[in-house]
């Protein structure tokens, strides 16, 4: 039997992190029609640190597998993974429905059944939502153990290290495959794909999969969101001109 | 009538259960800020302590009715170790539970949610209902109102939307005996925390953050330590300080960092990228210091200079 691994890495189509989203309408979410979506960097990250393990150590390596759960066009961020140098890859497509994290890691847990999947590499949130819970609620479905917020990784026979960024330091995590892991911006620089690569990506597999394929009817979403609005904007500040004005204005807005 | 029925209905409705982070005697700041959070929930409010060392402290946490301690320590808050204990206290017995959106808790609470099958709230900013929470998305640049359709809730409590629970007189204290535990856990191996003389970043009230514009870690030094001592102020960075070797990762504010909201924040050569200002913008006084009159940072700073670092910062350290 081979102790491979074959390495699952999830990845999200969000708007890219360098657009300023703007709240729709009807203030229940934000604008996306006409808006720039990329792969979620930390998910970029976390493909990035699976690519390199297997360049580094191709005997450890067996398959990367990538997915995404998202509307059609999230079939693009996969093409794009592929491209850099997943091998194979699933899209879920929900449509333009929103799906929660929990939702996210249940589907999840059937691809990692699906493809035995022994280690998930994951970004440590979405710069959407902000969340911060899929690896963990999935690591939590596996019953597999954690570690979260990854600034370093190393395979050593069967068990896994893991150099992760904590308030106030760092702290090192070891456990036994299979585990999931969630990555933190520290890890690597991701690459870019070449057009060769582009190119060649085209013909590497990827599986479509809708809800009843896995046979769910809908998605059970928790929570309902009532209403998404503009923070309150900050009132204009003052220039001054040199320190002692500013001293003298800290002074007066009791700041000092 | 009606009020008083439904009073007794949403009173029966709220317990809740919070885990007060801590070690070595010593309550984590944030875990205070959590406890206010719960308070604005309602009573009862049980906490949990998984360090016996800081049952004592959280029992005279204000709005704490009673404490549970672990007759053990769970060293290093292993996810694998403590979700499980928290599912067999919290099944059928609390409406919420709420922990810090540190890094402790957000590693426990989602694994929590996963293990009840609930969809946990991360981060909330402020309690509207037992069930409707606000928590910031996109980097701080979105508010979402959030009610929860789950039996219980779970959420995590961005410290610094609550001011820290004050003291009370101390509540009971009861140990629990917990038999659920992941035999699949990842081990603990080693750590290596930043040791500073300068106040905690999360809880801090005056920041000093430094970015680019400070050109070496040598400068960095040079220009923030001197200052943020004066002010006995904690010391921040933007993540370009950071991926530059200025200081450490743990001092970054923002998106992915620290999210910070202290009385006073200066930003030193900070531009004011979008993902930097969803960690401060919302600290009382931000005073910015840049070279660049059209930096981002200056549309939301309070007080602004523009000019040289290297001749202001010394200046301003020496008449403060």
């Amino acid at each position: 039997m081979s102790n491979k691994l074959k390495i699952l890495v999830p990845l999200k189509r969000v708007i890219d992190y360098a657009i300023k989203p703007r709240i729709n309408k009807t203030n229940t979410g934000v604008e996306t029609k006409g808006v720039k979506f990329s792969i979620n960097p930390f998910c970029d990250i976390a493909l990035e640190e699976s690519i390199r393990l297997k360049e580094k150590t191709p005997e450890l390596v067996e398959n990367i597998h990538a997915v995404s759960i998202g509307p059609t066009k999230a079939q693009d961020i996969l093409r794009t993974a592929l491209a850099k140098g997943a091998d194979t890859s699933t899209l879920i497509d929900v449509g333009e429905e929103t799906v929660e994290p929990l939702q996210v890691a249940k589907l999840l847990k059937k691809v990692v059944e699906d493809k035995k999947s022994n280690l998930v590499v994951l970004g440590k949130q979405a710069i959407d939502d902000d969340s911060n819970q899929t690896g963990q609620m999935l690591a939590g479905l596996l019953n597999w153990p954690q570690a979260t917020n990854a600034s370093k990784v190393e395979v050593k026979g069967d068990e896994v290290f893991v150099t992760r960024e904590i308030d106030g330091g760092a702290d090192v995590l070891k456990a036994k495959l299979p585990m999931v892991v969630t990555v933190d911006l520290r890890l690597n620089e991701p690459r870019y794909a070449s057009l060769p690569n582009i190119m060649k990506a085209k013909k590497k597999p990827l599986e479509k999969l809708k809800l009843k394929d896995l046979g769910l009817d809908s998605i059970d979403n928790r929570l309902e969101v009532v209403k998404v609005e503009e923070p309150p904007a900050r009132q204009a500040g003052v220039k001054v001109e040199s320190v002692d004005q500013l001293i003298e204005k800290l002074k007066e807005l009791k700041a000092l | 009538m009606i009020f008083k029925r439904l009073f007794s209905v949403t009173r029966s409705l709220r317990d809740s259960l919070v885990l007060i982070e801590g070690s070595k005697g010593q309550i984590n700041p944030a875990s205070l800020s959590t406890v206010f959070a719960a308070a604005q929930i309602g009573e009862p409010i049980t906490a949990l302590v998984v360090d016996p060392s800081i049952a004592d402290g959280a029992a005279k946490v204000e709005g704490v009715t009673k404490v549970l301690k672990t007759g053990k320590t769970y060293n290093h808050y292993l996810s694998e170790q403590v979700s499980p204990l928290l599912k067999q206290l919290i099944d059928g017995k609390f409406t919420h539970f709420l922990i810090s959106g540190s890094s402790i808790g957000k590693s426990i609470l989602p694994r929590l949610g996963a293990l009840l099958d609930v969809q946990p709230l991360s981060d909330i900013t402020k309690v509207i209902d037992g069930k409707t929470f606000v928590r910031p998305i996109y980097a701080g640049n979105a508010l979402a109102t959030v009610k929860s359709k789950d039996n219980v809730v779970l959420a995590s409590v961005r410290a610094s939307a609550f001011p820290p629970a004050k003291e009370q007189e101390a509540a009971p204290i009861e140990e629990v005996t917990a038999q659920a535990e992941s035999d699949n856990s990842a081990e603990f191996v080693s750590e290596e925390l930043v040791t500073s003389e300068r106040p905690e970043l999360g809880s801090a009230t005056r920041v000093v953050a430094g970015g680019r514009g400070l050109k070496s870690k040598e400068t960095f030094d040079a220009l923030i330590d001197p200052l943020a001592q004066k002010l006995n102020a904690a010391i921040g960075a933007s993540r370009a300080a950071v991926d530059s070797g200025f200081c450490d990762n743990s001092l970054q504010v923002g998106q992915t960092g620290k999210i910070v909201a202290p009385d006073l924040y200066f930003a030193i050569g900070i531009s004011g990228a979008i993902q930097h200002l969803a960690g401060m913008k919302d600290a009382k006084v931000i005073v910015a210091i840049n070279k660049d009159a059209e930096a981002p940072i200056f549309n939301v700073a309070d007080i602004g200079l523009v000019g040289d670092l290297e001749a202001i910062v010394p200046e301003l350290t020496e008449k403060i």
